[in-house]
């Protein structure tokens, strides 16, 4: 997938994209999210997400590996993850203040059973420690968790796919195959497990990884070839065509038994089969139709996805607090469709100056964002 | 001022609309309630003129204070389900305790198969399960569990999902859950009582506003009473479909 002069605008695009929709999702009963993936098809904009967060990832720690050695790589990807932990533990304390507010505002004998949610503020000593340890995490921020663990064993990964990326891809499908069969997960608290299991998700991380340390060249043919195309829309339509049904609940009964007994449900968790299909039938269509060298992806027009998506972390963060925020309004002002589209829009804006204004400072500091294309200006500052 | 006045005309309407035509608050869109599978043993027990229903739940099952035992779903359902079935005795029990998980739920189906008898068990869950993060698969098999269990002991099901709380919606992660449910329905051939649609659509469509803080009982009342409405129609409606099928097999 990379374009001959390093940077694949791509990626940026479509991780721009894929951090509005996750914002979009993230606002409970909101219009708008009416277009975000997750409702034509079974996979939503997290699969984007992580699939391309493992393959920028791996562009910019590959070549620092094979320039500057394991040892210098790996401190600095450990560094990146040490940065995404502090980021959630900043958003975690957004959250709290803003659950301790409702806890202390809100009362209504209706929702007797909902205000049991908030029980864990009776006791801070033990929920705040949980929180450190990835354990307790609230509603909407278990993204950065799973990329904090899967940054945490990223070196020997990157390691083993610039020495042998054939057994490096057997041990991502065999780690998520033992996943399944024998149900791992990481513990969460007060019960349960990781709503990102990181077994099973690190299967589009390493999957990205490999695409970018030249697994793309290997399967690029494959993935044009038409039949693969046709298949890959084929599927996107009869995916489309079962998740409508959801929606129209009467047209449950057009899904035949046994497929629906076959099929559902269709574990996020987990990562479903079916879920990873879909990704990649959309992913197979982008590469297709989208260029590397499209014109457009250096217009004026898509730079604000783009440079979205070249701050991913910072972005993908102010993306969940915009979420609170938004839904605090709705609750605090109006929940009606115009406040709904307001907040939306109004989040979405809010991400892109964000954006722009970290490209500036980059700018003026004598970097550009898109920087991390040439290993010597150092990734240490830029956005894997 | 302004909105104020509004709001307080808005409401007046609204109780007055309410008190004229107490059905129509309910209304829901067509397919939100159906009945999409036969319930035959209730059927059979409105034939012998006596039905027995359990209602196993959490805190959303019930309602507290004074008189909340007959103003909650439960008991507004016995009394409804009476008008409409003449000359049969219908009795609701309430198993209903606050923070039970589904698994909780299903140990204490044995035992109210053998003291109650029931012909019917609504079992609302879900929400207690989402606050506690059990794993969705645990509360699954839970269900698929307790529902063979209470097929097996003689009584139809109705699934009941979790309300819909606009204030908490952002803190508790309630998909896994739902779609838990929806699959336990599906598969296990049970109807669901989509509370979750209902409410939400209630709070769209302005006839409850579920935003609202306040200690009062009225609007949990109403809004329960409205549950029992949906609820009865739905049971009633299943058990049409069930003589319609044995009908057209004669």
């Amino acid at each position: 997938m990379t374009a001959a002069s390093g940077r694949d605008l791509r990626l940026d695009l479509f991780r721009g994209l894929a951090l509005w929709l996750i914002f979009l999702d993230h606002i409970p009963s909101n219009v708008v999210s009416w277009i975000t993936i997750r409702n034509y098809g079974f996979s939503d904009a997290t699969e984007i997400f992580v699939f391309i967060s493992g393959y920028t990832a791996a562009f910019v720690y590959g070549a620092t590996m094979q320039e500057r050695g394991f040892v210098v790589a790996s401190a600095r990807i450990l560094r990146r993850a040490w940065q995404v932990y502090v980021a959630h533990i900043f958003l975690f304390t957004i959250y709290m203040a803003e659950i301790a507010y409702v806890s202390a505002s809100f009362e209504n004998p209706l929702y007797a059973e909902e205000m049991g949610v908030f029980e864990f503020l009776r006791q801070p000593d033990v929920t705040l420690v949980q929180a450190l340890l990835l354990k307790f995490k609230p509603a909407n921020m278990d993204v950065l968790p799973l990329y904090i663990a899967l940054l945490a064993v990223f070196p020997p990964y990157v390691w083993l796919v610039l020495r042998a990326p054939t057994v490096a891809l057997f041990v991502t499908v065999a780690v998520y195959a033992l996943a399944w069969e024998f149900g791992l997960n990481l513990p969460a608290y007060p019960s349960g497990h990781w709503v990102f299991n990181p077994f099973a998700w690190q299967l589009l991380f390493c999957f990205g990884a490999w695409c970018a340390l030249g697994g793309m060249e290997r399967i690029g043919g494959f993935i044009r070839s038409p039949w693969l195309v046709a298949l890959a829309v084929v599927y996107l339509v009869v995916s489309f065509a079962i998740v409508l049904t959801w929606y129209v609940p009467p047209w449950t009964r057009f899904v035949p038994k046994a497929l629906a007994e076959w099929m559902y449900p269709i574990d996020k968790t987990n990562l479903d089969v079916l879920r990873v299909a879909h990704f990649f039938a959309l992913a197979v269509l982008a590469v297709r139709f989208v260029p590397a060298d499209w014109p457009a992806l250096k217009s004026r027009w898509l730079q604000p996805a783009v440079i979205c998506g070249q701050h991913s972390l910072e972005i993908f963060c102010l993306g969940v607090f915009l979420a609170f925020a938004a839904h605090f309004a709705m609750a605090e002002i109006s929940d009606g469709i115009p406040m709904q589209v307001i907040v939306s829009l109004l989040g979405v804006v809010v991400m892109i100056a964000a954006a722009a204004l970290m490209s500036w400072y980059k700018q003026i500091e004598g970097r550009h964002a898109g920087s991390r294309a040439q290993p010597s200006a150092g990734p240490a500052g830029s956005s894997p | 001022m302004t909105r104020a006045v509004l709001a307080l005309v808005g409401l007046l309407l609204f109780a007055a609309t309410a008190r004229a035509e107490p059905d129509a608050a309910c209304q829901v869109p067509e397919g939100l309630v159906q009945a999409d599978f036969p319930m035959p043993r209730v059927a059979e027990a409105i034939a012998a003129k006596t039905l027995e229903i359990a209602v196993i739940g959490s805190a959303s099952s019930a309602l507290a204070g004074p008189g909340g035992a007959g103003k909650a779903y439960p008991g507004r359902l016995e009394a409804e389900l009476g008008a409409e079935l003449p000359g049969v005795t219908v009795r609701v029990s309430t198993f209903a305790k606050p923070r039970q998980s589904a698994a909780e739920m299903q140990a204490v189906i044995p035992e109210i198969l053998a003291t109650k008898k029931p012909a019917l068990v609504v079992w609302q869950s879900g929400t207690a399960d989402a606050i506690r993060g059990v794993d969705p698969e645990d509360f699954r098999f839970a269900l698929e569990e307790g529902v063979e269990a209470l097929h097996k002991g003689g009584a139809d099901v109705v699934l009941m999902n979790m309300q819909f709380s606009p204030r908490t919606e952002s803190m508790i992660a309630l998909n896994a859950y739902a779609d838990a449910m929806r699959f336990v329905a599906l598969q296990q051939s049970v109807n669901l009582f989509d509370r979750f649609s209902v409410m939400k659509h209630w709070n769209e469509a302005g006839v409850f506003d579920l935003t609202v803080a306040t200690k009062k009982m009225d609007m949990a009342e109403r809004v329960h009473a409205c549950f029992a409405k949906l609820l009865a129609r739905l049971i009633v409606d299943s058990v049409a479909l069930t003589r319609q099928e044995q009908k057209a097999n004669d």
